[in-house]
């Protein structure tokens, strides 16, 4: 890790990190850093981060990194509050950037919920429904995964210190999985597989190890669901089936797909 | 460069031999004392991909695959061939225009300005074993792509310079091929150091084999081998002219490039973007796409930098975005995009066709597009608006 030759600046741009409704597994994938994390607390103030130090310093912050989805009425100010303390915000994770497994409820009964599961619902505070961060407020940038991956998070914090776009690209999981060399496990195995529609970012993890992809990175730049899903029927899944695949961590988004269709297929063009 | 030099018929073909198995084991251990790095054919996940070799038992003896849009399956053979399958995962692009290439880095120097270090080119000593003829085709149109203009590129230089080739003749054309149609196959006509051609009968399990260049002529001259005898000569030609008559696939009987040039608002441009993912698959598995993309990155001091060039594809949003979004902003037109180039501009950037036939592209389509039913339908589709004005 190289030392700065210049002496410190006086003040270094300084990271903020929060939590919504999550699990905080994308926050500790700072922590999981290793490598970078020297240089991470050399490059940046880390003014507040609960998960790392019980000292929380007030804002403004120059980046914030916000895990979590808007899940209760506590939720919406606050992340209102975490926006005018940022000056930039970069929403992590399915949960803040989709809602998470959590927004499953929004297609269900939640009042039957709680009254199900609660002794005295009357003490429990909730939204209908679990929505992603940039429902609310404006976001500089969405990093997808559940968890998400190290190495973008790596690349996105590098990228806001160069004061550049982070190269994280929008195309589907197939990239990478052909990139890596992998033996499609579709087409030579007949295992249903979402890497056609989801995200790249993971590098292509589960195909490596010769499962299905099921989608933790959300919709890709572009998709066809209505191509995929008779390879799936092929592969054995019923209707039922295909809907759970799809409805997971990613659950809003992937509605959201099924429910404009492919955006693009008619024949208007841009140019060229 | 072992291409263009052999591709006219300069070299003078030796007399043709027999190997046996056991040739072929010599035949590795030879070319790995020569400090080749041999890639060949092997099983792994399911599949026939290629890969280092350390001996000739890494081949893929006894296995064969069945084939179709959209499915691959690995089958055992009876007959022990090691050569009998098609279509694989990878090419040999994999190898000669990999995949993920730093291209320079940068420090930051003492007074503060950067100090760029081009990447010093690997050499590596290649030899490929089991070529069949449609790679060996696609092989001299990645040549003309990163080499034959005036940008040649010192990545695939570096690693094609040199490159033993060992083809192997087709014998066991798979469903999804078409090498007829683009005159690539089922015979090695050029380009190669040596060609095997795989026979297995009652007389046993052998490969006619001859030298394309000098060098293959002095490694054929290191190996246990047998002249050729005629009932060997026979049932390898009857064997390949065989493959020429077994071709699963085959072209409309037009010029395609008129087709391409002539149909680009045909509906059925609509019909495929239906059925396409987008997913790039097509592109990465295609012997002869070498389309890149560049990433710059930098560390978190922002001391130093570096440039690599990533595969990429017209598939992908992000390939044609300029100021403003993409050019290509529509599957439909992401599709024509990827098989007009192909089989029809591709001819007036490089004076060959972009396709050699090889089948990989409708094998592993998830969704089974298969070009050449593309092409049929285009052709079926501009006959009939010719008859109905
Ligand atoms: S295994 Fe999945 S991600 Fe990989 S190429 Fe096949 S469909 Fe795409
Ligand atoms: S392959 Fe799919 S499910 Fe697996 S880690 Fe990657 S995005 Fe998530
Ligand atoms: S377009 Fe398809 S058949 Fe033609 S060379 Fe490429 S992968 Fe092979
Ligand atoms: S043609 Fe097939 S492999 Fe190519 S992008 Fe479309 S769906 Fe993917």
């Amino acid at each position: 890790m190289s030392t700065p030759t210049t002496p410190q600046p006086p003040a270094r741009p300084r990271l903020g990190v929060f939590k919504l409704a999550s699990c905080d597994g994308c926050q500790l994938t700072l922590l999981d850093c290793e490598d970078e994390l020297l240089c991470i607390a050399a490059e940046l103030e880390i003014a507040h981060f609960p998960e790392a130090s019980s000292e929380p310093a007030p804002g403004p912050y120059d980046l914030v990194l916000v895990e979590g989805s808007v899940s209760t009425p506590e939720h919406l100010e606050r992340i209102r509050r975490i926006r005018a303390d940022a000056r930039h915000l970069v929403t992590i994770g399915a949960c803040a950037t989709a809602g998470g497994v959590q927004a499953l409820r929004n297609y269900a009964d939640v009042e039957g919920y709680l009254a199900t599961v609660y002794a005295r619902p009357e003490y429990i505070e909730t939204l209908a429904a679990s929505t992603p961060i940039s429902a609310h407020v404006a976001v500089d940038f969405e990093l997808r995964g559940c968890p998400i991956d190290r190495g973008q998070l790596v690349e996105v914090i590098t990228a806001f210190l160069a004061g550049r776009k982070p190269a994280i690209p929008n195309h589907s999981v197939c990239f990478s999985c052909k990139r890596r060399g992998n033996v499609c496990v579709t087409v030579a195995h007949g295992t249903p597989c979402l890497g056609p529609v989801t995200h790249a970012g993971c590098g292509a993890l589960c195909p490596t190890y010769g499962r299905g992809c099921y989608g933790c990175f959300g919709p890709a730049g572009t998709t066809n669901l209505p191509a995929l899903v008779p390879l799936m029927q092929r592969d054995g899944m019923s209707e039922e089936d295909i809907g759970r695949f799809l409805h997971t961590f990613n659950v809003t988004a992937f509605t959201a797909v099924e429910e404009q269709g492919q955006p693009g297929t008619t024949d208007a063009e841009g140019p060229g | 460069m072992t291409d263009a030099s052999n591709a006219g018929g300069v070299f003078e073909q030796r007399a043709e031999t027999v190997l046996d198995r056991d040739g072929l084991d010599v035949l590795v251990r030879v070319l790995r004392r020569r400090g080749r790095t041999v890639i060949g054919p092997t099983v792994r996940d399911g599949a026939i991909v290629l890969d280092e070799l350390d001996s000739a038992d890494a081949l893929p003896y006894g296995w064969g695959v069945e084939l179709e849009a959209g499915r691959y399956r690995l089958r055992r053979r009876e007959d022990g061939a090691a050569f009998a399958h098609s279509a694989g995962p990878q090419s040999w692009k994999s190898f000669l225009h990999p995949e993920r290439v730093r291209q320079w880095s940068a420090d930051r120097g003492p007074d503060g300005a950067p100090v760029v270090r081009e990447e010093a080119q690997e050499r590596i000593s290649y030899a490929f074993l089991g070529v069949r003829p449609c790679d060996l085709r696609a092989i001299q149109i990645l040549d003309r792509v990163m080499s034959g203009g005036r940008y040649r590129d010192p990545t695939y230089l570096s690693r094609r310079t040199g490159a033993f080739l060992i083809a192997a003749e087709c014998t066991e054309p798979g469903a999804t091929c078409f090498c007829v149609s683009m005159g690539s196959g089922p015979a090695a006509d050029a380009g190669y150091d040596l060609a095997l051609t795989e026979v297995v009968d009652d007389a046993g399990h052998r490969f006619l084999c001859r030298s394309g260049s000098e060098e293959g002529a002095a490694v054929l001259a290191e190996l246990p081998r047998r002249s050729a005898d005629d009932p060997t000569r026979e049932a390898a030609a009857q064997a390949v002219s065989a493959a020429a008559e077994r071709m699963g696939r085959s072209m409309p009987l037009v010029d395609l490039r008129t087709l391409m040039r002539d149909n680009l608002e045909a509906e059925r441009w609509d019909d495929v973007t239906a059925r396409c993912l987008s997913c790039g698959n097509c592109t990465m598995v295609c012997p002869t796409c070498f389309c890149t993309t560049t990433e710059d990155v930098t560390d978190l001091t922002g001391d130093h930098a570096e440039r690599w060039r990533l595969w990429d594809s017209c598939y992908d949003l992000d390939f044609s975005h300029l100021q403003g979004g993409p050019v290509r902003a529509t599957p439909r037109s992401r599709y024509r995009q990827w098989l007009t180039h192909k089989l029809g501009t591709w001819h007036d950037q490089f004076d060959s066709s972009g396709c050699v036939g090889c089948g990989r592209c409708i094998v592993w389509c998830p969704t089974g597009i298969d070009l050449t039913e593309e092409a049929h339908a285009l052709h079926r589709e501009a006959a009939h608006r010719e008859r109905t004005p």
